[in-house]
């Protein structure tokens, strides 16, 4: 099936001389030198000369795989921090009688990992100046990182919390609370340290759904068992004996590219 | 200061599909070749294996395969009278990046354009008279027919094995395909794919309803197929990680499984991975391209000196260099004058969300082109004259994927979190389809690309500034046609549908399709086009511009099958003419 390369036939070159056509100036041997030395100098760096008449220019052992999340301590959030955010995952998505919640599942270690990555420090991303007033359409132009918002807001909460209940962190309140808090955060009517926390809100939300959907390697969705809620089979890779099978549950259970059977960490 | 490399015949300048494409035909010639890419090397082996590929988090949500915005993005507004202001990430299109280029994360969905499509400003005058045309559209024909083009579409259709169903052949009409497409001199390669149960119920429907469904034409194979470079893809396995993800599996067509494993035994080929080209240099008389100048990952600058050069980047990419270059006169918004930037376009889509009850769709067995369609509503094939606008779209239930960060639908009143979004999510994942319109965009004087005047990239060089938004014959347009999709999901009885035309202005955040098109078009007449009908430029000979980048205006269909078409059709051009002797192929 996989037989791309094996299945290419030699084909010989035709050198013969088809048709009139420019003829190209003959280097000299200064520029040769030069293109040597660029020879030398790409095959260290990013940049590569691909010289064809090899083939393709296969690498054993030259994949790129995800570096699977490892159980353990906070890696971003302070304690309190994380406690905040397992508190706040686990009333986005609450646990229920058949399905963990986003504590249970992960959710939390997940946005830990991942700001402490280049997710948090916004890399790859065009963060240059100016910042400058945007219309809804033309997107985000925050100069912050997600790991400064997360930051900025988690302290801002803290604050909050303790000032409005008698001392008490988010992560101590009544489950009604945590809730009231969560709608302020989401319509607006919540200001956190004289800011609107409806930003946050969106981020922490969006984070909370990739980290409980996303493949287990990534430190949530553990034990896959969002997948299973739904009933998405998860990484694999032929469905060509069920794609006709019509109204029929697929009966066979979800796989992770960790692996059949790996969870992802528990929460520290 | 660049320094200087032996002289060569031909660069091209991105190693995407068009880039490949005249790569092979180039040192099956006999010409020696360089392309310059921007991005690493990529093969399937190596960068998509079926072990790690299905990834959602990493490839379709934080855009492993595309070009970093930090690298380089564009600014946009909707209108000249706001200030543009830079894609910090990426939204409304995906910017595609490495050897392969958006042929590695396409959907594979290989359409070709109505004939009607390439003769659109005289088609609509005739037939409507030119009042009925909204007084800043700028639409034209491209200069090349339906029928010119069809062996060339052929032939990207062979290369691909492109799985289908023909509705036309050589003018006979073909029971279940499509009854408007153009006539083809011979069937699909491979035949169309098999269908999931949402789009035959869907189909159906359709059917009953007295229009026409065909199985979209797809480029994830349904069987092993050889082409004619000897290049064999294995069939397709359903696994709905397609658009925005590598294949694993060698089925989907792309210059990894078509044309890269022959390429790359050519001695007289090379490739510059890593390199991004800043400038194509002219002679003094400027009607000469020289050389192109450009920088590799450790900043040093290079000059490759050739004798032709062939801008195969993508769309937005090669309307900045031909700016950076000084090739061409820029559009001029106020004078209407200039034709690099002119006649951007995109592409208008829409859905109709429908929720079941007792239905099991299995959604996630999917393919980036499978899927049942119907062209009744597209360009010309119906009357528009009562509706007040022109353009059109193919609708169809097409079932790409359900992976579940994106495409867990949940009934519109749902809260956003909390037990009763968890439930819902839980309770439609499986009986949820969304049924989908792939609707057209026509050009206007006022959408068009130019250079930001603020923001650089991280070479200092000018970001492209994209102004666009949707005019009314396109929101009219979207309405009209979502409402027919609604009617056909409606027979379907599902519980409940949500309607989503596009409305209001275009927005530059939610992902709706990476057909961007226009800049530097193709055309009859130097005033109003960049190149012309062989996409030669205009004022540079020996210099040759495809993909969208080509297109006049959009049409309502997935444009790589016509880009494809395009490149093909130049090459016979350069071929048999140009290369006997080079010089322009059309005196203006």
């Amino acid at each position: 099936m996989s037989a791309n390369s094996a299945a290419v036939n030699a084909i010989s070159c035709r050198s013969a001389d088809l048709h009139a056509r420019p003829t190209p100036k003959l280097p000299s041997r200064r520029a040769l030198l030069a293109s040597t030395a660029l020879l030398l100098v790409t095959q260290t760096a990013g940049a590569r000369t691909l010289a064809g008449g090899t083939g393709m220019p296969w690498r054993p052992f030259a994949g790129d795989p995800p570096q699977a999340v490892e159980p353990g301590p906070w890696v971003f959030f302070t304690p309190e921090e994380g406690a905040a955010v397992e508190a706040l995952v686990d009333r986005l998505i609450p646990p229920d009688a058949e399905t963990a919640g986003g504590k249970d599942c992960g959710c939390a270690v997940f946005i830990d990992r991942q700001l402490a990555g280049a997710y948090g420090s916004a890399r790859g991303l065009y963060m240059s100046p100016p910042f400058l007033q945007a219309t809804p359409e033309q997107g985000l132009q925050a100069p912050s990182t997600p790991a400064q918002l997360y930051h900025r807001m988690l302290v801002a909460l803290d604050a909050f919390c303790r000032a409005t209940y008698a001392g008490n962190p988010f992560a101590q309140l009544p489950d009604g609370e945590k809730d009231r808090i969560i709608t302020g955060m989401e319509n607006g009517s919540l200001q956190l340290q004289g800011t609107s926390a409806t930003p946050f809100f969106e981020i922490l939300l969006q984070d909370t759904r990739y980290g409980f959907f996303a493949d287990p390697v990534y430190g949530g969705n553990r034990d896959m068992a969002a997948w299973k809620m739904i009933g998405f089979p998860g990484a694999r890779y032929d469905y060509r004996d069920w794609v006709e099978r019509y109204n029929e549950r697929y009966p066979h259970p979800p796989i992770s590219i960790a692996g059949r059977n790996a969870g992802s960490p528990l929460h520290p | 200061m660049a320094t200087k490399l032996p002289a060569t015949e031909i660069v091209i300048i991105g190693l995407g599909w068009t880039g490949s494409i005249i790569a092979e035909s180039m040192t099956k010639a006999g010409f020696n070749v360089v392309a310059i890419e921007r991005g690493p090397w990529r093969d399937t082996a190596t960068d998509f294996p079926p072990s790690y590929a299905p990834d959602e988090l990493r490839y379709a949500v934080q855009h492993d395969l595309f070009v970093r915005p930090a690298q380089t993005t564009l600014t946009f507004r909707n209108n000249p009278n706001q200030t543009a202001l830079p894609i910090r990430t990426w939204g409304s299109f995906l910017l595609p990046n490495g050897v392969g280029g958006a042929g590695v994360h396409w959907n594979a969905q290989t359409w070709r354009f109505l004939p009607t499509d390439f003769v659109l400003k005289t088609h609509l005058t005739q037939r409507y008279g030119a009042k009925f045309l909204p007084a800043d559209m700028t639409i034209q024909d491209w200069g090349v027919t339906y029928d010119e083009l069809e062996p060339h579409f052929d032939a990207f259709e062979y290369l691909c094995g492109t799985s289908g169903t023909a509705g036309n052949l050589k003018g006979q009409k073909q029971p279940f395909g499509n009854p408007f497409e153009g006539p083809r001199s011979r069937p699909y390669p491979t035949p169309a794919q098999k269908q999931p149960y949402g789009p035959v119920l869907w189909a159906e429907a359709a059917k009953e309803m007295g229009h026409s469904p065909f199985p979209q034409p797809s480029g994830n194979l349904s069987q092993a197929y050889t082409n004619p470079l000897g290049v064999t893809l294995g069939p397709c396995t359903y696994c709905g990680f397609c658009e925005r993800f590598g294949c694993g599996n060698y089925s989907k067509a792309s210059p990894q499984t078509t044309i890269l494993p022959v390429l790359m035994r050519r001695t007289n080929f090379e490739a510059r991975t890593g390199c991004e080209v800043t400038r194509i240099k002219l002679d003094n008389s400027g009607k000469r391209a020289t050389a192109v100048t450009y920088i590799d990952t450790q900043g040093r600058e290079w000059e490759q000196p050739a004798e032709m050069v062939f801008l195969c980047a993508f769309q937005m990419f090669n309307v900045q260099l031909l700016l950076l270059s000084g090739i061409g006169q820029p559009y001029d918004l106020n004078t209407g004058q200039g034709v690099i930037g002119r006649n951007y376009s995109y592409q208008v889509t829409s859905s109709v969300q429908a929720f079941f009850d007792n239905k099991i769709f299995n959604p996630f067995i999917a393919s980036g082109a499978i899927g049942m369609c119907i062209d009744d509503y597209n360009g010309d094939n119906f009357d528009h004259g009562p509706y007040g606008f022109v353009g059109g779209g193919y609708m169809g239930m097409v079932q790409p994927n359900a992976r579940p960060i994106e495409a867990t639908p949940t009934p519109p009143g749902t809260p956003q979190w909390g037990a009763a979004w968890k439930k819902a999510v839980k309770d439609n994942y499986l009986s949820t389809i969304l049924p989908s319109v792939h609707g057209s965009c026509y050009s206007y004087r006022d959408c068009y690309l130019d250079l930001d005047p603020t923001y650089k990239d991280r070479f200092g060089r000018p970001l492209m500034r994209l102004t666009f938004d949707f005019h009314e014959n396109e929101l009219k347009m979207s309405q009209f046609l979502t409402d027919r999709l609604a009617e056909i999901v409606q027979r379907m009885a599902p519980r409940q549908i949500a309607k989503l035309p596009r409305t209001g202005h275009y927005s530059i955040v939610p992902y709706q399709t990476t057909h961007t098109c226009g800049g530097a078009i193709m055309g009859t007449d130097p005033k109003t086009s960049a190149l012309n009908r062989y996409l030669q430029s205009w004022d540079v000979h020996n210099l040759f511009v495809t993909g969208a980048t080509n297109f006049p205006q959009n049409a309502g269909y997935n444009p790589t099958g016509t880009i494809g078409a395009l490149t093909y059709w130049s090459l016979d051009a350069i071929h048999k003419q140009y290369l006997k002797n080079p010089g322009p192929l059309v005196h203006a």
